[in-house]
């Protein structure tokens, strides 16, 4: 029984919490892609640095909280400095929509024209980004780091396995149900977002019912500016920030948003937590867990792995491959809000 | 023939005069260095350009493919490693073999079997047990191999030929990938393509940093040979002597003092040997860029070329007079490959060394797309053109940035922090000026600098 009860401390310390917090950051992120997608009709590949950005913003008014000796005690600075960053991120979006995107929406360009632009987009964002900070790796989380540390759970269960809880990735939980429950009432209640939805729907109808298609984007913007800039910082604070992860972090959320079937918000979550848990799974050595399930005899001599770690990457988009081959339209049909 | 239109040649003459302005600036070693990659540009930039300008197949996998020609340099040229293959070769072969035979035995499962529910229990319990004992032997094999003389071996080598025969080598590479690649995702809608083939090069060269048996991975190659002379021998070489003392006659005559003479003979030796490897190399790429160039434009001028630009305008038009849409794009898609694969052995072979951890997108992929936007997509002559200003420009913004922060700040101090921010984060502008050279050519010339050319034929 206590072997049991072991092996389940392994899986819900190495696979399960990391998974939930990791798919959480993904399911935001890809949540604003898809809601791009949806509304405005393309790949949006400057949707990383848009991330990248928020979390600088956040990081640089972090910065400024510490020098002035304000904070919030066991909470990370940063989350002072969250909606201050959610701020400048959406004027980002707004900007570039105006801009550059709004231009082509206006032409009616065919999807990959935006999706290059978008291209453009990424490229700026991201120069702006490395001019203003760099590309150090930057920590800035503070206040207290572990809720629970690994020595005191076995303390206090007395089992051999211990349980390490961050507090960072039950602020990434915490923060993702409560937006995540935000969207998804305001998607279903509000006139707003039911406009959006016959939006994305058809759009020409929408026009015909009085819509106005100015409003329905900036809405979008704001809401992708929001989400972008909570996704950034969360997994800024669950690793820590550098700004090349974020290009290499488009690829995991596009691959979320297309297997939860590009289109529909409900999907990208699910597809988020699905990327997740697979690299996390298929990348995991289970020999711990299976020393304390299996009897001495039989147990495994080698790692028990199925890809070494540096495959975490290539994982995501295997099943990517594969979801578009078996089901094109994604696990949820997508295409409307 | 090729008949160059007027502005056209402006553009040939403004490529030719920007290297001839930097070798009188900078030195003709940095205008031949930038001469070289931008030709390596040009051609990757063709390949991208035939599947997207001719097609409209959509290609973001230029990494993937870029990194097979750089893997094909290397089991060309490396010489053959005899104990790593006697360590593993036949645990390799073996698991090689068996892999096949799983192919197969699914294969044959997908003919025989009907009932869709036994089919799915039968191939999924074959696979899992083949590739538990593939695993086996593969995982054996490639630990023995990664075992031998780790610090300047741990993989198998290659063939010892000379690398040239790798251009060849490394197109086909590439061309096998894209021919699964293509078989797989071309029927996604060309957004959707994008995406994936990006991943799918993330995968490749995930793999070839990651299988150290076959590519050394992140302990990289080196110390590739050339194809040209090497700047040592040229030194030491008495017809290379002579032709430098012969070029510069006029100058050392003028010297009295002999050894003063020696001096300046041997720095302008070493020099010109420098310069004169560089030359070599800019030559043969310029032969291989030649050639694709013509046989790039005969195509896109044949029947063939005809068709793909019925496709590319309209899929269900062409669809409907009998052109079998796939295969053609298949076709396409493994070309445009095959041809960005010769530019990445070329480029490996200009370095020298293969370093798999250096292959990211935002320069090997997103920067040829942006050489293909500006050039002209559909035009090869722009294609060109455009691997050779972005290329041009995404090395002398750094110099160019410099100037302008150095112009703006002039009234600040020298230690004034801002100044010195702006001067340490130089490196950063140009993917600032790429993305705005994007944005306002698609904003305000959205063919391209040199657009396709219509034919009314």
């Amino acid at each position: 029984m206590i072997d049991f009860l072991n092996s389940i401390i392994v899986l819900l310390n190495f696979i399960i919490i990391p998974g939930i917090s990791y798919g959480s950051q993904l399911a935001l992120g890809a949540l604003g892609v898809t809601f791009v997608y949806a509304i405005l009709r393309f790949a949006n590949f400057a949707h990383g640095e848009i991330m990248s950005f928020g979390a600088m913003i956040t990081i640089l008014f972090t910065w400024f909280f510490q020098s002035q000796n304000i904070g919030l005690g066991i909470l990370p600075t940063a989350l002072l400095a969250l909606p201050i960053g959610i701020i400048a991120t959406i004027i980002l979006c707004i900007i570039s929509d105006k801009f550059v995107f709004q231009y082509y929406r206006y032409q009616k360009s065919v999807p990959v024209v935006l999706a290059m632009v978008s291209i453009g987009v990424m490229f700026v964002i991201n120069a702006i980004i490395r001019i203003i900070i760099g590309t150090e790796t930057i920590k800035f989380s503070d206040g207290q780091k572990f809720i629970m540390k690994a020595k005191q759970f076995k303390v206090m269960t007395g089992l051999n396995e211990g349980l390490a809880l961050k507090s960072s990735q039950v602020i990434t939980i915490l923060i993702t149900i409560l937006l995540l429950t935000f969207t998804f009432w305001f998607l279903q209640k509000t006139k707003t977002g039911k406009s959006m939805r016959a939006f994305s729907d058809n759009e020409d109808l929408a026009l015909l019912s009085g819509i106005n298609p100015d409003r329905v984007v900036f809405t979008t913007w704001i809401i992708v500016g929001v989400l972008a800039c909570v996704a950034g910082t969360l997994y800024g604070l669950d690793k820590s920030y550098k700004p090349i992860i974020y290009l290499n972090l488009v690829l995991p959320i596009f691959a979320s948003a297309i297997v939860g079937g590009i289109g529909s918000p409900f999907g990208a979550v699910v597809g988020g937590y699905v990327i997740a848990f697979s690299e996390i799974m298929v990348t995991y050595a289970y020999k711990k867990f299976f020393v304390y399930l299996l009897p001495s005899s039989i147990e495994p001599t080698g790692l028990v792995q199925l890809l070494s770690t540096d495959y975490k990457f290539a994982v995501s988009f295997s099943i990517l491959v594969i979801v578009l081959l078996i089901r094109p339209s994604g696990i949820f049909k997508g295409r409307v809000l | 023939m090729m008949k160059f239109e007027r502005y056209e040649w402006v553009a040939i003459t403004i490529m030719i005069s920007l290297f001839i302005f930097v070798g009188f600036i900078q030195g003709w070693s940095v205008s031949l260095v930038i001469l070289n990659m931008c030709i390596i540009s040009a051609i990757m930039t063709m390949g991208v350009n035939i599947s997207w300008g001719y097609a409209g197949v959509i290609n973001f996998g230029v990494m993937g493919f870029l990194a097979m020609g750089g893997l094909a340099a290397v089991l060309v040229s490396y010489p053959p490693i005899a104990e790593s293959w006697q360590a593993g070769g036949r645990g390799l072969g073996i698991s090689f073999v068996l892999l096949f035979v799983l192919v197969i035995a699914v294969m044959y499962i997908n003919k025989t079997v009907i009932q869709k529910r036994n089919r799915y229990i039968l191939n999924s319990l074959i696979i899992f047990f083949g590739i538990l004992i593939i695993r086996h032997f593969y995982l054996n094999a490639t630990h023995n191999i990664e075992d031998v003389n780790p610090a300047i071996a741990g993989f198998l080598g290659g063939l010892g030929l000379p690398i040239i025969f790798s251009w060849i080598v490394g197109g086909l590479f590439a061309a096998g990938v894209a021919f699964v690649i293509g078989k797989v995702a071309l029927g996604l809608r060309s957004d959707y393509l994008a995406i994936v083939t990006l991943g799918i090069s993330e995968i490749v060269v995930s793999v070839l940093k990651h299988e150290e048996w076959l590519s050394r991975g992140v302990k990289n190659v080196i110390g590739l040979k050339r194809p040209v002379p090497y700047e040592i021998d040229l030194q030491n070489a008495d017809w290379f002597i002579n032709l430098v003392t012969y070029l510069n006659s006029s100058k050392l005559n003028n010297i009295i003092d002999v050894s003063d003479r020696q001096q300046v003979l041997n720095n302008l030796i070493i020099d010109g040997s420098g310069i004169f490897v560089k030359l070599s190399y800019a030559i043969l790429f310029l032969i291989v860029m030649l050639i694709i160039f013509y046989f790039a434009n005969k195509a896109q001028l044949s029947p063939w070329g005809r068709m793909m630009r019925a496709i590319r305008d309209n899929e269900t038009a062409a669809n409907a007079m009998g052109k079998d849409v796939v295969k053609q794009h298949l076709i396409i898609f493994v070309i445009g490959a095959a041809i960005v694969g010769v530019a990445g052995a070329m480029l490996v072979t200009l370095d020298g060394l293969f370093t798999p951890s250096g292959y990211r997108p935002l320069r090997f992929t997103f920067i040829i797309w942006i050489m293909v936007i500006v050039g002209g997509s559909g035009n090869n002559l722009g294609a060109i053109f455009g691997g050779f200003v972005i290329w041009f420009s995404w090395i002398e913004a750094a110099p160019l940035t410099t100037f302008i922060i150095n112009q703006l700040t002039i009234g600040l101090e020298p230690t004034n922090a801002l100044k010195l921010h702006l001067l340490d984060s130089v490196p950063y502008f140009r993917y600032l000026f790429m993305g705005l050279i994007l944005l306002l050519i698609l904003r305000y010339r959205p063919k391209g600098i040199i657009p396709e050319k219509i034919r009314h034929s």
